[in-house]
Formats: structure tokens, sequence, C-alpha cells
């Protein structure tokens, strides 16, 4: 039994609910024979991963689908051991570079030469290079992109890359001038309910429109999170219940108390009440830019106009720390503060007015 | 990468013989275009007359000076470098001649110090194994240069000077800023400009000539507008086209600018739009969707600068207030920002400026 997302997952280019044009094109690519590095970037849970796995599939045949896990080390130059877990398939291997932090270079160096180095022995049947896939390359670090750039070059003959990313911003232009790029934009919320609604057929369930629309407009666009919500709904109750509210991940409720609790008091006591809050969050691994966003959303209702600006740079000056320093809990609170500051010299210029 | 680019130069005949013997022709080998239309001599170099000249003095028996290339991207600085060593040494000597390194090998002071000082010290004949008179030194082609430590510059200074009589060293950049004054003052500079227009089309040209590709002016108009003078970006960005769009059909610019990521004209002319709004909600809306849809926020950074510079409703004050706020955005991004609030930071500072900037 396994959840809807991975059940329904379409496994050919021929099955894709979105982007059709898109599909063909890659179809016309696989068939060409002539076959680039791709960097394929997009929004999560736009669907960047099925479309590589269906890519694959039509290269390679459903042989790619026999997946296994293995364990791979590496030594860095100052001796150190690495271990990273790859996803491989006789075709294809599969591995996020960043999971090694600073070091991912080594990573990126011995692994593509590693497989480069080995032709496919029957070039026959089957295609005579090898994919490498690499997950999160904007979180690969500046040398190691600039590593990629030569090793792409160097063994085009043996082996291909799919690079993907949520934004190409962190991209060095080096590598996206040498990728074919694959914007994958996330599935409008007509799509979504669409796919809602023919997954739940396939179940043997109705899905009520308005359920649907609901649940579409919830996930923010995000196909993989309507998938689930949606079958979140199916365990709690069925048959379903359009009045009923789609539930929410208990720390979006959270987010959302907390944010309250900021825009109702602004004291220093309140400010460390908000500190325990933030921890709480944080220790259940939220990423702090989320909480950054979800904060800056909720609190920008309160505000207006003028004041609204001058919140939104402070969040972006903040998240920005946040991105360079160490620890999360300093640039969140520092946030929480400043606009408790703003906020109440705006009450209290209000104030003013009024006598 | 020499190997690498005699594959490319036999490339074509061997691919013949492969795809003729295996049934399907998605056996062939491939090679980038960006390698195939590579200048072959340094008269096939585009546009980059002063040190064409300077190279062709040194082909008829004159010294070479140590060189220094510095400009943006795509404009054929490693290619000038690699045609002329090509020329000068032949297709057999260059091997030993050349000693190529980039951001990519190993380059830390302990490389220069070992492997580049010994390289340098080995000393060249006079002659070619074929008769033909040549150069007495070798090339020491240090790509992307400016990606180098200051330590590994340091370092080089001195084996610049002492191994003069065997060795030229080439260094290649894009920002000149970056090079150590003591290397700069060794070397003799040249920068390279970006390419014309004209250039770049009638190269284009040439290339779907040469390859069979249907392509119409419009969609060569796009590739060189969003290649920005950049000649191996226009070259790639028509070959991921013409490989999307398969043999038989014509590239169209909608194509192009799906590859290069750009963000359509209309869009961007929305946000701004969505600015002078003065409205918080629809703007917070809008550039949701910009993110949903995929695009770059750096690519919607420098699309929207040459918008608003050209902005004739702005006043200079009001540019410069953004343009400065653009900087900081995109350094932010840089670093590893969040895009989504940066752009909501930028946007908001055009919003203030536009409805209430007088």
């Amino acid at each position: 039994m396994s959840l809807w997302v991975d059940k329904y997952r379409p496994t050919t280019l021929g099955k894709l609910d979105y982007h059709k044009e898109q599909a063909a094109h890659l179809r016309k690519l696989v068939e060409g024979g002539d076959f680039p590095h791709l960097l394929v970037y997009g929004p999560s849970g736009a669907g960047k991963k099925t479309r590589i796995m269906c890519t694959l599939r039509e290269l390679y045949g459903p042989g790619v689908e026999k997946l296994r896990i293995e364990q791979s080390q590496f030594t860095t130059p100052s001796n150190k051991k690495l271990e990273i877990s790859t996803i491989s398939s006789n075709y294809h291997i599969e591995v996020n570079p960043s999971d090694v932090g600073h070091n991912d270079r080594v990573v990126i160096q011995e692994l593509i030469k590693n497989v480069a180095q080995v032709n496919q022995l029957d070039t026959s049947t089957q295609k005579n290079f090898k994919v490498v896939v690499l997950t999160e390359v904007d979180r690969l670090s500046k040398e190691a992109q600039h590593a990629l750039r030569r090793t792409m070059e160097k063994y085009m003959a043996t082996c291909r890359l799919i690079l993907c990313c949520n934004s190409t911003s962190k991209v060095i232009p080096a590598i996206r001038s040498r990728c074919l790029g694959l914007r994958v934009a996330a599935p409008s919320v007509d799509e979504i309910c669409q796919i809602l609604t023919t997954v739940c057929k396939k179940e043997g369930l109705t899905l009520p429109r308005e359920m649907a629309e609901k649940v579409a407009e919830k996930s923010g666009r995000n196909l993989r999170r309507a998938l689930l919500m949606c079958e979140a709904c199916r365990v709690q109750q069925y048959p379903f219940n359009p009045e009923r509210d789609v539930s929410e991940p208990d720390w979006e409720i959270y987010l959302r108390e907390t944010a309250t609790l900021i825009a109702q008091q602004q004291s220093p006591k309140r400010l460390l009440e908000v500190r325990g809050r933030l921890y709480e969050l944080l220790t259940h691994c939220i990423p702090p830019d989320v909480i950054m966003k979800g904060l800056l959303k909720e609190l920008l209702q309160v505000c207006d106009g003028q004041m609204k600006a001058e919140v939104v740079h402070n969040a972006a000056y903040y998240e920005h720390r946040l991105q360079q320093g160490q620890k999360a809990i300093y640039h969140l609170e520092a946030f929480v503060a400043k606009f408790m500051a703003i906020y109440k010299r705006f009450l209290e210029e209000g104030i003013a007015d009024i006598f | 990468m020499q190997a690498f680019l005699k594959g490319g130069t036999s490339g074509p005949s061997k691919d013949k013989a492969v795809s003729s013997d295996s049934s399907s022709s998605s056996k062939a080998k491939i090679i980038p275009w960006v390698e195939k239309y590579r200048p072959k001599t340094v008269e096939d170099v585009a546009h980059q007359d002063e040190v064409v000249a300077v190279l062709k003095k040194s082909l008829e028996g004159s010294d070479l000076p140590n060189l220094l290339f510095y400009g943006p991207p795509g404009t054929g600085k490693t290619s000038t470098i690699l045609a002329a060593a090509r020329q000068l040494f032949g297709p057999e000597l260059y091997r030993e001649r050349v000693l190529e390194l980039n951001a990519s090998d190993e380059r830390g002071i302990s490389v220069i110090r070992e492997k580049v000082k010994k390289f340098a010290q080995l000393t060249a004949g006079r002659a070619r194994p074929d008769g033909k008179p040549c150069p007495p030194f070798k090339i020491i082609v240090l790509d992307e240069a400016d990606s180098m430590t200051k330590d590994a510059q340091s370092a080089l200074r001195r084996t610049m000077e002492r191994e003069t009589k065997t060795t030229r060293f080439c260094l290649i950049c894009n920002y000149v800023s970056r090079i150590i004054e003591p290397i700069t003052s060794r070397c003799a500079k040249f920068r390279f400009k970006p390419l014309d227009d004209d250039i770049l089309t009638s190269r284009l040209k040439a290339i779907c000539e040469g390859e069979g590709v249907d392509i119409d002016d419009k969609a060569v108009a796009t590739v060189l507008k969003s290649s920005e003078g950049d000649m191996r970006k226009a070259i790639m960005f028509l070959q991921s086209a013409s490989r999307l769009c398969g043999k038989d059909s014509t590239v169209s610019s909608d194509i192009i600018l799906d590859i290069a990521g750009v963000v359509p004209g209309e869009r961007l002319e929305q946000l701004i739009a969505t600015c002078s709004s003065d409205s918080y909600e629809d703007l917070d809306v809008a550039i949701r969707e910009v993110i949903m849809d995929g695009f770059a926020a750096s690519q919607v950074l420098s699309q929207l600068h040459d918008n608003i510079v050209i902005n004739e409703s702005l006043s200079d004050k009001q540019k410069s207030i953004i343009c400065e706020k653009m900087a900081e955005v995109d350094k932010s991004l840089m670093d590893g920002a969040d895009e989504y609030l940066q752009l909501m930071a930028l946007f908001s500072t055009i919003m203030t400026q536009i409805c209430h900037g007088n």
C-alpha cells in the first residue's frame, strides 16, 4: 500500500498530465539520440523529478525502475572520509552532493569520473552514455560548480548530466550556458483540481468539485502537497464533506498564532514568549526561511500601505542575514523585534494624530 | 582539452562510420556545435583585431609576450589562444608544448609551485618533427585565472619572469581587476569586446546552413537578444532549440525564449503595471505567480533593469533609488537569500517610487 503520490506518479512521458508540449519536446530529444545535458528547474512539487524519471524511462526502458541504494565513500585531499548514499540503476545514478556540505567538489569530481570512465558494454542495444542525476544543484558550493563545467565537457562521450534545482539564480552562468534549460512551472489550480479528481476516480472515490478546489487552493500550486492533503482528508473522513475545512499542518496554525501574539502586544515580555515559540518551530525542523515567510504573510495583514513596504524590506534584510549566518534564531527574533518597533511607532503616531 | 578538441575536428568523419555500422542513427557521436565551430585559425577569430594582429606577427616568427586576455564570456578568449597554439606548434607538438589549466583542475599554490614550474623548466626545440620551424617556447594557458587565489597568483610572479626563456604564459579571465597588479604588469593586456550583432548573425547563419537547421529571421534576432553578445550562449541556444524541434520543423522564437528562461515581455510589463496600482495585495499575488512559474529571480532582475533604465515615466532620482535597491537584491540573491522576499522588497521599492516618489 503506497501513498497516492507514488502510486499515481506518471511513468512515461505520454502519461504526464500537464506541460504536454514540453513532454513532446523531450520525446523528440530522446528520439533524436542527440541528448544534451539538462538543467531542470522549477518550484517544488511541480513535477521535476517525475519528468526526469519519465525521460530516463524513455531513454532506457523499464530497466531504470529497478533501483538500488548504495553507499559510496570518497576521500578528500586532506584525508577525510566522506560517505554519501546514491540511488542507482544499471543506467543512471542519482546523488545529492550537497549532503556532504562544503566537500561537495570532491564528490562531484570522483563520482562523475567513476561513472564516466566505464563505457557501456553493449552499445548496440543500449544508449552509449549513462546519466548522472544531480539534485539540489543550487545548493552546491561555487567550487563544485566550477569543477562541474570542465567535467561536463570532458566526459560528454560517455556521460550526460541531468541537473535538478529550484532556481537558476544560484547556478553559475557557465553551467547554465552548457545545459539545455527546462523550466517546469507549477501546475495551475485547475490542473491540480483535474488531477485530484482523476486520482480519486481511480481510487473509486467521489470528490466533490468544491472540495477539490479547496484542496488545490490550500496546496499553493504544489501537486505533491495537494495529493497528500487529499489523502489525509480521505483518511479522516469519507465520503468527503465539502463543508469541512481541509486540515492544515499544525505548524502552520501554530505559526499563525505566533503572528497574532506579535500583533497583539509589543513588549519585551511578549518577545520572550515569541522566542519560545520560534524555538519550538525550529526544533520541529521547520526551515527558518519558511518561518520567516509565514510570519511575514500573517503580519502584513495588520499593516497598511507605507508600513508594508518597510516590513517587507526588513524581512528581506533579515532573511539575507539568516542565510549567511550560523544560527537562525537570532535573525528571526531580530525581525520580530524590528516589526514590534515599527508597529508600535505606527500605533503611537496614529494616536498622536487623533489628539 | 586537446584530446577533446582533436576529437572535435576528426569527429564528423568518424560519425558517419559509426552510424552506418549500427542500425540506429542514435548511436552517432555527438559534438557540441560550440566545439565543432570553434575558430581553427587565428584569422577566423571575429572582431578582436588587436590581438589577432599581435598573434599573426608571432606566427610569422617574431616573439610573443606573456598575454592576459580579459573580457565577457563567449567572446573567443580561449578559442583565440588555442587556435594560435595549434598554428604555432602543429597538431603533434601541441600536446607537449601546451599546458592548459582551468578552474576545475586543482590549482592551489602547490600546483603552481610543482606542476607549472616543472613544465616551465623544460626547454623546447626550434623545429617541429616535420622539419618546419617553430618557436622555441611552450605556452601555459591559465583559464579562468580570476578564480585563482591571491597566493597562487603571487607564486606565479617570479616563475613568470624566471622562465621567460622557455615559456609564455597566457592568462584568461573575465575581470581584470581580480588579477593582482604584479601579474598584470608582466603581461600584454588585451580586452575582448562583446561581439557585434552583425558578426553574430553571420556566424549563426553559417552554422544553421552547415547543420541544415531551418530558422527564421525573427528567431535569429531572439537568439541575439537573449545571448547578449555571448557567442557560446548563442550557439548553445541554437543547438538546444534545433534538438527540441527535431530535424524537420522550423525553429521559432518562442522555443528560444523558453530555453533561455527569459521572462516574457508582457509579463514584466504586467508586473510594473501592478506596481503602479499601489495595491500591495495584487503585487503579492503577481510575484507569487512569477516564482511559481519557475522564473529565476536573477533573470527577472536583469530584464527589469533594462526596462527601468529606459523607462521615461521615472525621474533620474527615482531610477537611482531603484537601481541601488536592485544592486542590493542582486547581492542578496547571490548569497542565497530567498527569492520571494527579495523580489517583494525590490518591487515594493518600485511601488513606493512610482506612487509616492514625487
